[in-house]
């Protein structure tokens, strides 16, 4: 049989069972859809995370107060503090031979007002080297002064939507604003980067660390970041690190030192976990998907027993009837498992479109591994029934007594 | 074109086997009219389909054209079928969701013979048939004995050596039955052998030859001199 005869032969015959095919169409669907979503959005995840990461750069440590003591996990990127980590203790590891910039963090959400308009914003207390560290840069003013760390100047740098929020297009450097009960001088403005690292530093403001310390009345800080002279020297400037803060800690090693390939490490861990939960989930919604299959070529080849008589009887070999019912499970497993896709991919659109720094895609061969796999389920499961119909004695399935007369 | 020799079918229900063809020997020539009458049961119908290749035989053997088929393979007792023999049955067998042009074309269709060949051909036929202005319609809207042409159709469109027709006309009206057997006999006329299982003695009497079965036997077989 020719395969567009073949084709319209199919198609004729799977929309006679509307009901039947359109089920079936649904289960492939939707397995296709689960691996297609899935995929894009750990392959988006995966990009985002990389991305940020390279902003970080290579040379950046993060210290991190308490220790984690189960290895290979996830750093405690939550902070369960048990003793703070010091302005003294990050002052300390600037000292130290290879390390060529210091930022500590604190950060925290508090109402800013200038003049008559207020509203919350996220608060970074930390440094001049912040802005290197993180690469941020600014569209105006400057960036926080080269002071000691201790040094809690009054002066901001904010981002630019809350200068749009808070001045409009009015003049802003050197105005005042409120944050909490402290008043700053705002000193320079963010350039728009999208988000870092989850937050969106155009909603921000950043001051002072010392500033922070009293605005939030806290002592420790949150993170430190350390940023080492070359990345030869990573693994000893780790080592001092953390030799340092078990001397000044009292001898106890009570902190979490990340760094980027440390990071990545875990996240392709938590991605490694995600790619067998898409296997999970595609193996489950093909394995119903299939069984679907089963039951409804099983069906269609009883009710259509007269007609394998009479195709058996015009000459047809039993390779051909067999090659019918299979192409007719694929067909639907094709039409089933691109609408899928086209599903997948408008979810995916959609899913950028709320948030845009997040490369959300498929890959390809996730892609056609999906559709692969939803024919591969069809053909695999339609085998048995369109077997049984292969091998019909032609006598009995004309007489077939099921079947209406035709 | 035919030979049977000694050809047995039994059917085993229960414990208890039938004997549907016993012990059959039959000679066919090419270009003959056969009417095959017998009471019910008597094994007209196992008779056409074990001469259709449709079904084998328990013991014994049949030569088609000199060849004989005990030995063939599935496919190539399907290639036979297609090629030389045509079907025609009392329930016609039409394909419901096609039309009557699709599925007069079906046996071109499924032995892979280009578009072009096939309209041709099946236009040919349906002005034979006069079914061309039904052409367009499904089964269910044609009457019965239009529906028992477009089997015609379908069964002489390979141009078959051999038609066997199993009572055709049985569930016809007897105006709708006089034309299928007309266009039977005028196929017959260009040379197809015809075979044709039938309960109507006025039908029966029109073949050149007639055979009578009894309990899977021929009781008789004789020529009618019908020309
Ligand atoms: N598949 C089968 N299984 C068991 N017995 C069968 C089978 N097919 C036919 N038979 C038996 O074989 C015998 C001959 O049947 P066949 O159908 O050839 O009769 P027939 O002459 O065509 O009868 P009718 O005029 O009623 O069509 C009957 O006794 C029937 O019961
Ligand atoms: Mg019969």
């Amino acid at each position: 049989m020719r395969i567009l005869d073949l084709t319209e032969f199919n198609y004729r015959a799977i929309s006679r069972q509307r009901m039947r095919s359109t089920m079936l169409l649904i289960a492939i669907a939707i397995g296709v859809l689960a691996i297609n979503l899935l995929t894009g959005i750990g392959e988006g995840g995966k990009q985002f995370v990389l991305g940020e990461f390279d902003v970080l750069g290579k040379n950046v440590l993060i210290v991190i107060p308490g220790k984690k003591e189960t290895t290979g996990g996830m750093p405690p990127l939550t902070g369960e503090t048990t003793r703070d980590l010091t302005l003294g203790d990050a002052e300390a590891i600037l000292r130290l031979p290879n390390v060529s910039a210091v930022a500590p963090l604190i950060p925290g959400e508090v109402e800013i007002s200038a003049g008559a308009l207020s509203r919350n914003a996220l608060t970074f207390g930390t440094s001049a080297a912040f802005f290197s560290i993180r690469q941020l840069s600014v569209a105006q003013g400057r960036a926080l002064p080269q002071t000691a760390m201790d040094d809690a100047r009054p002066v901001c740098v904010i981002g630019s939507k809350l200068r749009r929020e808070l001045f409009g297009n009015g003049r802003v450097l050197g105005q005042w604003l409120r944050a909490g009960d402290r008043r700053f001088r705002v000193i320079g403005v963010i350039q728009d980067r999208g988000q870092s690292m989850g937050f969106d530093m155009s909603d921000a403001i950043v001051i002072p660390v010392a500033s922070a310390q009293t605005l939030f009345n806290t002592e420790g800080l949150f993170r430190i970041f350390v940023e080492v002279r070359a990345l030869e020297t990573m693994d000893t400037s780790r080592q001092r690190i953390i030799d340092l803060l078990r001397e000044r800690h009292d001898g106890e090693e009570d902190v979490t030192l990340i760094t980027q390939d440390s990071l990545l490490s875990a996240f392709t861990d938590i991605l490694d976990t995600m790619t067998l939960a898409v296997a999970g989930i595609a193996g489950i919604s093909m394995l119903v998907a299939g069984i679907l299959i089963m039951n409804v070529t099983l069906i269609s080849v009883s009710q259509r027993t007269r007609e394998i008589g009479l195709l058996k009887a015009l000459g047809t070999p039993a390779r051909t009837v067999r090659l019918i019912f299979l192409s007719e499970a694929a067909l639907i497993a094709l039409v089933g498992g691109l609408a899928g896709l086209a599903i997948s991919e408008l979810a995916l659109l959609g899913a950028h479109w709320v948030y845009p720094s997040v490369p959300f895609a498929t890959p390809n061969w996730a892609r056609a591994g999906s559709l692969l796999i939803a024919i591969a389920t069809a053909l695999l499961f339609a085998a048995l029934p369109a077997q049984k119909a292969a091998k019909m004695a032609p006598v009995d399935a004309l007489l077939d007594k099921k079947a209406g007369q035709g | 074109m035919i030979e049977l020799q000694q050809l047995c079918r039994n059917f085993q229900v229960g414990d208890q086997s039938v004997h549907a063809l016993d012990h059959l020997d039959l000679v066919i020539d090419q270009g003959e009219y056969l009417s095959v009458m017998g009471p019910s049961g008597s094994g007209k119908s196992t008779l056409l389909n074990m001469l259709g290749l449709l079904d084998r035989p328990t013991s014994g053997e049949y030569l088609f054209n000199g060849r004989a088929t005990s030995t063939l393979t599935e496919e190539q007792s399907a290639t036979l079928r297609r090629e030389h023999i045509g079907f025609v049955f009392q329930s016609y067998h039409l394909v419901p969701r096609l039309t009557a042009r699709e599925n007069i074309e079906l046996p071109m269709v499924l032995a892979s013979v280009p578009g072009k060949k096939r309209k041709q051909a099946v236009d040919e036929i349906l002005t034979r048939l006069d079914l061309t202005d039904r052409a367009e319609h499904v089964p269910n809207q044609l009457s019965g004995g239009q529906r028992q042409r477009v089997a015609i159709g379908r069964a002489i469109l390979m141009r078959p050596q051999l038609l066997l027709a199993d009572e055709p006309t049985g569930n016809l009206d007897s105006k709708s039955g006089q034309e299928v057997i007309r266009l039977l006999e005028e196929l017959n006329g260009e040379g197809i052998t015809l075979l044709v299982v039938t309960h109507d003695e006025a039908m029966g009497s029109r073949a050149s030859r007639r055979l009578h079965m009894v309990d899977g036997k021929i009781a008789r077989d004789w020529e009618t001199g019908n020309r």
